[in-house]
């Protein structure tokens, strides 16, 4: 692509040839190691029975892990029907208020700033603290069911309760993350040219018809990314999970990734958490062309 | 006269719809930031007053005693020390490794490049949670789970990193770099002497991204470590939590409020880069 100096030794132009591959070296060599080799040798592993101490002794089983994890044991079914629920209702609430909180706090004013800011917080806090504070709000003599009995009505079980369980985690997730939703949203608002919206007042438009006719279609490259990039990160829950229901009750919150995690360090069947993993890899990697393409896509329509 | 207050009346009624807004937004804003409230001072309380029905939304007895016993019965040293150098030691790592990477596709196009670009997307989109089995494997053949090395070395290469950066160099012209090739500058020169003060802002909030993304990490120390030397403050903190005889709210509070404070000290520093960086990264 560039002028190679002309005239120059051909023992500089071989090096010239070669400069790139030796700065790409060190980054390749890590990404090999600790994720396409990983990558690789979890499909392998998936194909035999083993323990975590002994990962010498495995014996070799065909395909009968996914077997069991499919057509066997349901608590596989029910883990990835739990994470498919989870992913709907995040991703559903997450770009509704999103949306809601970015026109609400578009312009350019001191306290939408601050208010930006401030519901951005805990985005930057670990997943672990929201979920130990959440679960000391939910917890049975917590604030919520404080707040309930001040009005004379029952208490919740919350986290207790199978029925509002992964509710509750659902409301953790969608608290955590809606403020960096919402500038992604702020920003892609601004980007939208203003004389659109000058035109269409100039119609007389409804603010309702604004709404459906253009902010949605201008913003739906955006919202189409986000719900792509929602759900990636919906798949991969687990620090909520693990803090605050360990997956229960029942299996009311178990989801893919604690599922594997389960099954490697409380039920030490590696078999079954390889291709759990393998599974998981498979949906990510689906979702992950999606990804792409979107950015591709992501142009406006003018 | 009587035109006048029309005017002004006028005036209040449309001011009173925006003072409405301002004052439910400010509503809005206090309850999404009230669980960090909460947590705070019930972390101020005595065990006692934590479970009391009502609630006191202050303390009634202000005491550190639930910070008094972290120190105490834990080694906070330790895992401080941990998650200090883990962090520290990642952002060391993934400098030289990123730069070199993200300069070379930016700006050759070479054989290969796209393919090892599509690596570098790939490692980009798998989480930990797939990785872990095999990594951990490899950790204990090599006779290093003992150590801090697990929690370091697979962030070595950072394909986010690399991404953003690429995108920055790409921008920078390539007459610059010519002109420095033209003064016998050597690419290693012309990268971190050249390039990289150009993009000081991308490195700082990578930076910042990775310290942030660290220092809160959570599933690869649980599944990495065994003993506690190598344990950062995540894993202990959550620690204080299985506790036999019921969970003592204002220590696990206390814990997280030490878990927290220096991402919100940072934050209130910067907060305005942090969210313009984090929109940033968002749309791309």
């Amino acid at each position: 692509m560039k002028n190679k100096g002309v005239g120059k030794k051909k023992s500089k132009r071989n090096m010239n040839l070669l400069t790139p591959y030796v700065m790409v070296t060190p980054a390749m060599c890590f990404l090999i190691i600790f994720t396409l080799y990983p990558m690789i040798n979890l499909i392998y592993l998936s194909f035999f029975t083993f323990k975590l101490a002994r990962p010498d002794l495995k014996t070799w089983v065909g395909l009968l892990n996914y077997k069991f994890l499919l057509f066997v044991k349901e608590d596989f079914v029910i883990a990835l029907k739990n994470t498919a629920v989870y992913t709907v209702a995040v991703v559903f609430f997450l770009i509704l208020f999103a949306v809601l909180f970015a026109m609400w706090l578009e312009k350019d004013t001191k306290l939408n700033s601050f208010a930006q800011r401030a519901i951005f917080t805990p985005h930057l806090v670990a997943m672990i603290s929201c979920g130990m504070i959440w679960s000391w709000i939910m917890d049975e003599k917590g604030l919520f069911n404080a707040v309930l009995s001040f009005f004379q009505l029952p208490g919740l079980r919350w986290l207790n309760s199978s029925a509002t369980a992964m509710i509750s985690i659902v409301i953790v997730s969608v608290w955590k993350s809606l403020g960096y939703y919402t500038l992604i949203v702020i920003s892609a608002l601004k980007s939208i040219p203003t004389e659109i919206f000058e035109a269409a007042e100039l119609d007389n438009t409804n603010g309702f018809r604004k709404f459906f006719k253009i902010t949605i279609p201008m913003l739906s490259p955006q919202l189409f990314f986000l719900l792509i990039v929602i759900t990636i990160n919906s798949f991969k829950v687990f620090d909520t999970v693990r803090t605050m229901t360990g997956g229960g009750p029942g299996n009311s919150t178990n989801v893919i990734s604690y599922y594997i995690y389960h099954y490697v360090f409380n039920n030490n069947q590696m078999g079954i958490a390889t291709s759990a993993g393998v599974v998981l890899m498979g949906i990510l990697m689906i979702m992950t062309i999606f990804y792409f393409k979107a950015v591709g896509k992501k142009v406006y329509y003018q | 006269m009587a035109m006048n207050l029309i005017k002004t009346k006028k005036r209040i009624m449309r001011a009173i719809p925006a003072f409405l807004n301002s004052i439910i937004k400010l509503a809005v804003v206090l309850f999404i930031l009230f669980p960090f409230y909460w947590m705070i001072i019930t972390s101020f309380k005595p065990y006692a007053e934590t479970i009391l029905m009502p609630p006191t939304f202050w303390p009634k007895t202000f005491t550190l005693s639930a910070y008094t016993s972290i120190f105490n019965e834990m080694n906070l040293g330790i895992y401080l020390k941990n998650s200090i150098i883990i962090t520290l030691a990642i952002i060391a790592l993934q400098i030289p490794i990123m730069v070199p990477a993200a300069y070379a596709f930016a700006k050759y196009k070479f054989p290969g490049h796209k393919l090892m670009f599509g690596i570098v997307l790939v490692a980009f989109m798998i989480p930990g949670q797939v990785t872990f089995i095999p990594v951990y494997f490899l950790m204990a053949r090599l006779g290093i789970l003992n150590t801090l090395l697990p929690q370091i070395l697979p962030f070595g290469a950072n394909a986010f990193g690399i991404f953003l950066l690429r995108q920055n160099f790409m921008q920078i012209p390539d007459e610059i770099i010519e002109a420095a090739r033209l003064d016998n500058a050597s690419e290693l020169k012309i990268m971190f002497r050249l390039m990289l003060p150009m993009s000081k802002a991308t490195m700082i909030t990578l930076a910042m991204f990775s310290f942030i993304s660290h220092w809160n990490s959570y599933f690869w120390p649980l599944v990495m470590t065994q003993s506690e030397k190598v344990r950062p403050l995540t894993i202990a903190i959550e620690k204080l939590k299985d506790v036999e005889l019921g969970i003592s709210w204002n220590i696990l509070m206390a814990g997280n409020v030490l878990l927290v404070f220096p991402i919100i000290i940072i934050f209130m520093f910067a907060s305005k880069k942090i969210v313009r960086a984090f929109a940033y990264k968002g749309m791309k």
